[in-house]
This record gives structure tokens, C-alpha cells and sequence, in this order.
């Protein structure tokens, strides 16, 4: 990674940001002013800036959400000129840096926009739809008592490190933002692969995908038409393997479960 | 037996049906393709007449008609129903910019407006040669076969008809350069040995199958008229 860079010079940029005040109103998209901003700046620390400034003025802050600012918790989501997360692959906001950018530039910033994902406020919305499906089956059971040897379980290493890949998965929903299907099947695929890929995901095995599934679509994310631009945006790399994985499973699950439902 | 209908209606279910019922079709195009050759002959259509004539009267070609009836049948109201629920899925207020092209193919995001196409062309084509064939007087051959191939060579001397029957197969074959290897995924039918050569078997597919129809037309109007 270069470090700060003294040459790197300052940039003024135009914003067009989605203002929303709640759930039950409209929003609109409101233009403002950012000045010197460093390159080396995030684009969370870009707005930031834009924040203080409003403060100042004695206007309402822009509401977005973040937490870790490290690209592990997959708070900060921010649909921006048109990408999930803005132009770089492989990277949540927090992590795009405002070099990505050039002095002069016209940038828009919006909420994701799904059904499932009702907008709290501004940028920030609700994402307990994954709370909800994750609750549905994405765990695992586990035997109370002392706390198993480190290797009882002999896992051929291919298949951990798939299972890992998978695991990897921060649920930032970037890939329900950026499918115009608005469908939540790579989320879904990472965890149910997770799981199936690993022996101590088999005791529910079967009523996960079930019910996981059901769930999704109650939820009213929509289906997958194998685009791809859910895995293109995902800025952790689940692939489509997943989903794949993830309809086997769902099929094998619908035939030979005990479940008449 | 509810289990079943919530299989069946449930998102992946519904995925399950139209790629069952697009590799079906696939193989349905094969078929079609292979006999239509027949045109090409240059025996005045005679091969190509008893051919047809074999098609529409033989019993287990009536059953595999019905067959394939309903496999469109379920491909498009499977069509339908996934693509308004996915419309529905993004909610009312739509991104006010989106650059959904730099993150994906045109063809994978318009499979509905491509299956349009096919099935204007589909109708138009059922009601030429189909229906005509079947509840319309035609001409015999000398071997006393309706003369399907008098019909098919006069169509094709129309501009239009051969505009249509070439946009469709463009159609066709962009609905297959993602519908072919989009099939497979969503059986399930992933891994890293076999997926790049559905991929490659479907993009050949797709090109050879819809140049072999283009043909066709533009043969007729190129050199029969
Ligand atoms: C000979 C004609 C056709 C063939 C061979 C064919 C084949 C296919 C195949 C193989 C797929 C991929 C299925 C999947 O992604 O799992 C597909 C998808 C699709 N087809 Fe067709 N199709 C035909 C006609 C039509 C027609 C007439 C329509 C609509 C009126 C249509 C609409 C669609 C749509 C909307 C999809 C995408 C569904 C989705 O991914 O959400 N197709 N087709
Ligand atoms: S699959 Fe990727 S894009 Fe989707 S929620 Fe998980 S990390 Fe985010
Ligand atoms: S703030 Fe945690 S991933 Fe960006």
C-alpha cells in the first residue's frame, strides 16, 4: 500500500446525495459542495467532511451506516455513481479511497434499493431481512460439555478452505444491491455451501436449505437469472459456484426431506 | 402434497422449471434444424415434403408435440411470473444511477425481451407453416404429398418475412449464448471441470443452431427468387 502521497492534491467535488427523513416519506436526491479533499481520504472520511460541514451550517448530517471502517463488518453500504460500493471491485466503501476519484468529479451516492431493504433514513437502511434468513437455519447445533479436540474432525483441507471462502461472506448485501433482480441468492448460497461443505453443518442439513429458502422469498428478494453481477460486485469474492451448490442442495433437500410443508 | 407445490413455486423451483424446460427446447431445436435441412436438397422439395407429411401424422410425433407444447407453455408462464417478481423485488423508487453494463451482459439481463421476440416470431411461424399445413388447401407434390416446400420457397421471396425469421434467430441465439450454459447452473450443474466446456458447447450451440436456421430464409431469397 503507498502511503500518503505529498503531491496528491486536494480535491472539490460535487455530491448528489439520496436524502430520505423516514421509511413512509419520498426521498430525493440533494447536491452539495465537498472542498480539499484528500486522496488519501476514504470515501467514509469524504463524508465525514460533508457531515461536518452540514453540522456547522446547522443542517441535518447525512445519516449512512459503518462500524468497523475495515472491511469486516459490512455496515458501510453505499451505491455509488451507479456501482455497489463505487468503481473498485473487491472493496467495501470503507475501504474505497477518494484517489479512486478525480478533482472536479460529479458523484452519486445512494441507498440500496430493495423491497426486502426498507430505507431507514438518507443511506441507511434495514437489513434485518438477513438477520431473519441467517435465524432461519444458518447455524449449526452444537453438543454442550467440554469443548471438542481441535482436530477430532478430520476435514481434507481442499474442502475447509472452500467452506472458509464461503464463510467469508461479511452480509453487506452488495450483492442484493447490484442484482436487477434484487435477489438475495448469493448472501443465501455462501452460507447454506458453508455449511453443507462441512460435517457439522449435516444434522440440519436439509431443513437449513428449506428453510432458508422459504425465508428469502417470504422476505420478497427477488430470484436469480445467473447475471453475475452480484458475484462482479461482491467485495469478498463469493463466486456463483455457491449458487449452484446452493440449488442442488435446496433440490436433494425438497426430495428427500421428512418435511411435507 | 403440498410439499410439491412449494417446491415448485418456490424462487429456485421456478428456476428449476424454465431450465428444464429451455434445455428441452434445445434439443427440441436440434431436431427441428436437422429435418429442415432437408430444404437444402435440391430435389425440388420432394425429401423435405415427405418429411413433413411423416412429422404430421406419425402417432409418437402427435405425442411429442404435446410435449413440447407444454414444455413452452410452462417456459413462458414460468417467464412471466419470475420476471414480474424480480421487477417487483427492487421496489418502487429505482436507483437514479445505475451502471448495471459494467458488471454484467446485455443478454443475461433482457432474457425476457429476447424470449419476446422468439415468441412473436414463434406465432408468426405457427400460423405459416403450422396452421396452414394443417387446415389450409395446399398444392401436392408428384408424390402426393402437400407441398409444404411451394409454401416455404414463397415465403421466403418476401423481404420481410426474411427480416423477421433473421432477427429472430439473432434473438434466439442471444437468448442462448446466456440461456445454454444458465440452464446448467441452475440444475446445480456447477464444477470447475465441466463448466467451461458447457459454456463453450453452448456458445457453439448457440451460433451454429440459429446460423443454420438464418440460412434457411436467406438461401430461398438469395437464390430461389
Ligand atoms: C426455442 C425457444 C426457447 C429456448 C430454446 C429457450 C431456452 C432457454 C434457456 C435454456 C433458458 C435458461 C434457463 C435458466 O436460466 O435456468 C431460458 C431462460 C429464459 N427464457 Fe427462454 N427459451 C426459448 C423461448 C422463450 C420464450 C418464448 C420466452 C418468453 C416469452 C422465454 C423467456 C425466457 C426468460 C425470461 C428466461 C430467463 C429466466 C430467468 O433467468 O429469470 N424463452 N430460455
Ligand atoms: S455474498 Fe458478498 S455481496 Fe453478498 S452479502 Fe455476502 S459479502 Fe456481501
Ligand atoms: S464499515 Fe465495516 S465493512 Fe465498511
Amino acid at each position: 500500500m503507498a502511503g500518503s502521497n505529498p503531491n496528491a492534491k486536494p480535491m472539490n467535488l460535487t455530491l448528489k446525495v439520496w436524502r430520505q427523513k423516514n421509511r413512509n416519506t419520498n426521498g430525493q436526491i440533494v447536491d452539495y459542495q465537498v472542498r480539499d479533499i484528500s486522496p488519501d481520504m476514504s470515501f467514509l472520511e469524504m463524508l465525514d467532511v460533508l457531515n461536518e460541514d452540514l453540522l456547522r451550517k446547522g443542517d441535518e448530517p447525512v445519516a449512512f451506516d459503518h462500524d468497523c471502517r475495515e472491511g469486516i463488518c459490512g455496515s458501510c453500504n453505499l451505491f455509488i455513481n451507479g456501482r455497489a460500493h463505487g468503481p473498485e471491485a473487491g472493496t467495501t466503501t470503507c475501504q474505497l479511497h477518494m484517489r479512486k476519484f478525480s478533482d472536479g468529479d460529479t458523484i452519486t451516492i445512494e441507498p440500496w434499493r430493495a423491497n426486502a431493504f426498507p430505507v431507514n433514513k438518507d443511506l441507511s437502511v434495514d437489513r434485518s431481512a438477513f438477520d431473519r434468513i441467517i435465524q432461519a437455519g444458518g447455524y449449526v447445533s452444537v453438543n454442550t460439555g467440554g469443548a471438542p479436540d481441535g482436530n477430532e474432525i478430520p476435514i481434507p483441507k481442499e474442502i475447509a478452505d472452500r467452506a472458509f471462502e464461503a464463510a467469508t461472506c461479511i452480509a453487506c448485501g452488495a450483492c442484493v444491491a447490484s442484482c436487477k433482480n434484487s435477489s438475495a441468492m448469493l448472501f443465501v448460497s455462501a452460507k447454506v455451501s458453508q455449511l453443507a461443505l462441512l460435517p457439522q453443518g449435516n444434522v440440519e442439513r436439509k431443513t437449513r436449505v428449506e428453510n432458508m429458502v422459504a425465508q428469502m422469498d417470504k422476505e420478497g428478494f427477488g430470484a436469480c437469472s445467473n447475471i453475475g453481477s452480484c458475484a462482479a460486485e461482491c467485495p469478498v469474492g463469493i463466486s456463483l459456484e455457491n449458487i449452484a451448490i446452493l440449488n442442488r442442495e435446496f433440490l436433494s433437500a425438497k426430495a428427500t426431506s421428512n418435511n411435507l410443508a | 402434497m403440498s410439499w410439491i407445490n412449494n417446491t415448485l413455486s418456490s424462487s429456485i423451483g421456478r428456476k428449476i422449471i424454465m431450465a428444464i424446460t429451455g434445455l428441452f427446447l434445445c434439443s427440441f431445436l436440434v431436431v427441428h434444424l436437422i429435418g429442415n435441412f432437408q430444404l437444402f436438397k435440391g430435389d425440388g422439395g420432394l425429401a423435405f415434403n415427405t418429411y413433413s407429411h411423416f412429422m404430421s401424422t406419425n402417432p409418437m410425433i402427435r405425442v411429442a408435440e404435446i410435449i413440447l407444447v407444454a414444455g413452452f407453455a410452462f417456459h413462458i408462464y414460468e417467464a412471466v411470473v419470475l420476471t414480474r417478481r424480480n421487477q417487483a423485488a427492487r421496489g418502487n423508487q429505482k436507483y437514479v444511477v445505475s451502471h448495471i453494463e459494467q458488471n454484467s451482459d446485455w443478454k443475461s439481463r433482457n432474457m425476457g425481451i429476447l424470449g419476446s421476440v422468439i415468441l412473436v416470431f414463434l406465432i408468426v411461424h405457427l400460423y405459416n407453416f403450422y396452421y396452414r399445413y394443417h387446415y389450409e388447401p395446399l398444392p401436392f407434390d408428384s408424390q402426393n404429398n402437400k407441398n409444404l416446400y411451394a409454401v416455404v420457397m414463397t415465403s421466403f421471396q418476401t423481404w420481410w418475412y426474411v427480416a423477421l425469421y433473421v432477427l429472430a434467430q439473432i434473438a434466439l441465439c442471444y437468448h442462448l449464448l446466456h440461456g445454454f450454459a444458465s440452464g446448467f447452473q441452475t440444475l446445480g450443474l456447477n464444477h470447475r471441470k465441466y463448466t467451461p466446456v458447457i459454456k463453450a458447447v453452448g456458445y457453439a450451440f448457440s451460433i451454429i443452431v440459429c446460423a443454420g436456421f438464418a440460412a434457411m430464409p436467406l438461401y430461398f431469397f438469395i437464390f430461389k427468387s
